[in-house]
């Protein structure tokens, strides 16, 4: 068991390189899989050193729940800052800057929420406080902050609590 | 049946040049640089997503053949335009907003960017 983690000391990441490896290949075969097996052993063996205390995933089905809700909220959020864009003047839009205080402490998991609030149209995370306490977030049209606020720690951040921590 | 598959792989094209062009036309309608910083989310993500989707629509229905080469630009955008949004973000916090126009940063009294001390006087280019 001892020899086999220090073989594979990151699964995950082994994991993924061979994905990556063969969906690059893009024609699955025995060869590809066997190189993308052998990069996946050296990678995460070598990059070792730069990950001492790397968060645990807890919850897969929740990684899975997360992904499908933001993949949802991306199409949602499109239409809605769409219509903005399209049809509402100039004059009447409200842009406002919302400041989310963090329960998160993981800065993977801070990455992972600062990344989803900018992929989902609308919003856009700028910056994080002196000691990353709190996320700074500029939002396209919002009449409410609080209400923007709310709905990213209930929708996002509760989610990314249970995976990381 | 063709005909059906080739509708599907046209929609997938057309929402995909909508988003493409809201996203730009956004870019010239928006007056203020961070709202301006919306505007290309929505092509990199329903955009992007669109015409990936037609590529393996096509790949799958009409050439009958596996191609997953589309989800690895996905992943590589959602890796990115992030770090992007980020660093034009801070640069327009670092150039143009004062800590007093932003929200209040809490128990942390300053956001990141203003935390870090002038070392040196960059010219102001942003007036012409």
């Amino acid at each position: 068991m001892k020899l086999l983690r220090r073989i594979f000391p990151h699964p995950h990441l082994t994991i993924l390189l061979t994905l990556v490896w063969l969906l690059l290949a893009n024609a699955p075969s025995l060869n590809s899989l066997v190189f993308g097996l052998i990069l996946g052993i050296i990678i995460p063996f070598v990059t070792q050193p730069y990950w001492p205390d790397r968060p645990k995933l807890r919850n897969w089905p929740m990684v899975v729940e997360y992904m499908l809700v933001v993949l949802w909220d991306i199409v949602v959020a499109n239409v809605t800052v769409a219509k903005i864009i399209l049809f509402k003047r100039d004059a009447d839009r409200q842009p406002n800057w919302v400041c989310i205080p963090l329960e998160l402490r993981t800065p993977e998991a801070i990455t992972v929420l600062a990344g989803t609030i900018t992929m989902t149209p609308g919003t856009v995370s700028c910056d994080l406080s002196a000691q990353g306490h709190n996320l700074l977030v500029h939002c396209l049209d919002t009449s409410d902050p609080d209400a923007v606020r709310d709905q990213i720690k209930q929708r996002y951040e509760r989610r990314l609590k249970e995976i990381f921590e | 049946m063709d005909f059906i598959f080739e509708l599907l792989i046209a929609f997938f094209l057309v929402v995909s040049g909508i988003f493409g062009f809201v996203g730009s036309f956004g870019m010239i309608k928006l007056k203020d640089p961070m709202s301006r910083l919306h505007a290309p989310t929505k092509a990199t993500t329903l955009g992007v997503g669109g015409i990936l989707l037609a590529s393996i629509c096509h790949s799958v229905l009409i050439e009958g053949h596996l191609s997953l080469h589309e989800l690895l630009i996905t992943l590589f955008l959602f890796l990115t335009a992030p770090i992007t949004a980020l660093f034009i973000a801070k640069w327009h916090i670092h150039r143009h907003e004062m800590p007093e126009d932003l929200p209040d940063a809490g128990e942390d009294e300053l956001w990141a960017t203003h935390a870090v001390e002038q070392v040196e006087d960059v010219p102001d280019h942003s007036t012409n």
